[in-house]
């Protein structure tokens, strides 16, 4: 985009990146019409997701012009976030089996 | 990759401060020179700060739902069918909800302007922009109460529901009411950040009422960030919350 310039962005990649946020919504809510299921489904969604969250935070939020010493430090931490998920879902899946085993028949 | 949004005027720091480098040694120059590390206002240094903050509560929230919805044996609530609205006879899966995000989405749109006018000193479409950004939130807002009435009507309560595990209920009303509490707040400030515009306290650096900071149009784009931000958290709610 236009890196390096004193300028605002153009009104133009506003308008552009607010229709593909409405477009990702479409298809995001097409995927839970359609009646997709299993890893189709949950890969597309979170495709989507992540999608729209990328064109919101580097354009809405200017991440796409400001310093690598700022974006670093508002992206990186939240990856973190990935580890704790992969942490908390071995445990839940290890809950459910217990609870299948033991207190459940 | 300079910053593109001169929030406040330059300081005797800003001026002698030497053309920024990009990329990595960009980086490394601004941690290791003895001056300020962010090349931005600090306002809108501290609103990153904030938002980085509530990234992780929301986090915590949604990893929570997850380890509820993993570890339950009873079934999770078709949230396809918990959320649909009857229209004229006929079920639609989720009608209420895709409007609300195309409603959030489109504020965000108005916000993401409403800054751009601001830097350009155009009072009368900054302000019109805030008015219907503040609007929309509200339509928002509306809309959730609108729909936790249904659902409470419909017996889903923190601790039960018709449909299946019951911690449906807590996941539903901590998590999108935590949201709905961020669109408020937000829609608040966006009224009052309207009224400043209007009345030109941020042209003509006036003092706020609580703070006493100078205003300055800066002032727009961290209040922006804030609203993006609240925007972005519904975006992971809509997916993994309603869609999944």
């Amino acid at each position: 985009m236009d890196q390096g310039s004193h300028q605002q962005p153009a009104l133009r990649v506003y308008l552009r990146v607010w229709i593909w946020l409405f477009v990702l919504s479409v298809l995001s809510y097409l995927v839970d019409l359609s009646g997709l299921e299993g890893l189709p489904k949950w890969g597309l969604i979170t495709l989507f997701m992540l999608l729209k969250a990328g064109l919101i935070v580097a354009f809405f939020m200017h991440m796409a012009w400001e310093r690598l010493s700022i974006v670093y430090t508002v992206l990186v931490p939240p990856a973190v976030l990935l580890f704790l998920a992969a942490l908390m879902a071995l445990e839940a899946d290890y809950t459910l089996t217990s609870r299948l085993g033991i207190f459940t028949n | 990759m300079a910053n593109p949004h001169p929030g406040s005027p330059l300081s005797p720091e800003e001026i002698s401060r030497p053309t920024p480098q990009a990329g990595m040694s960009g980086l490394v120059n601004d941690w290791a020179a003895e001056r300020r590390v962010f090349d931005m206002p600090w306002g809108k240094t501290m609103m990153w700060l904030f938002i980085l903050s509530d990234v992780f509560i929301f986090a915590c929230f949604l990893v929570g739902y997850m380890v509820l919805r993993i570890s339950t044996v009873e079934p999770w609530p078709d949230a396809s069918e918990v959320f649909a609205l009857t229209v004229a006879g006929q079920s639609i899966p989720l009608l209420l909800i895709a409007i609300m995000t195309f409603i959030l989405i489109s504020s965000s749109g108005t916000m993401a302007l409403a800054v751009k006018y601001g830097y350009a000193k155009d009072r009368r479409r900054t302000a019109a922009l805030l008015l219907i950004t503040a609007l929309l939130g509200a339509v928002f807002v509306g809309m959730q109460a609108f729909e936790w009435t249904i659902l409470i009507g419909e017996g889903v309560r923190p601790w039960e529901n018709p449909w299946g595990a019951a911690q449906f209920g807590a996941v539903f009303f901590l998590i999108t009411g935590f949201h709905g509490t961020h669109v408020t707040i937000g829609v608040i400030f966006i009224v009052i950040m309207a009224v400043k515009v209007m009345r030109g306290s941020l042209e003509g650096s006036r003092p706020g009422f609580l703070t006493g900071r100078k205003g300055n149009y800066g002032m727009i784009e961290s209040l922006g960030l804030y609203w993006h931000f609240v925007d972005l958290v519904w975006v992971f709610i809509f997916a993994f919350f309603y869609l999944w």
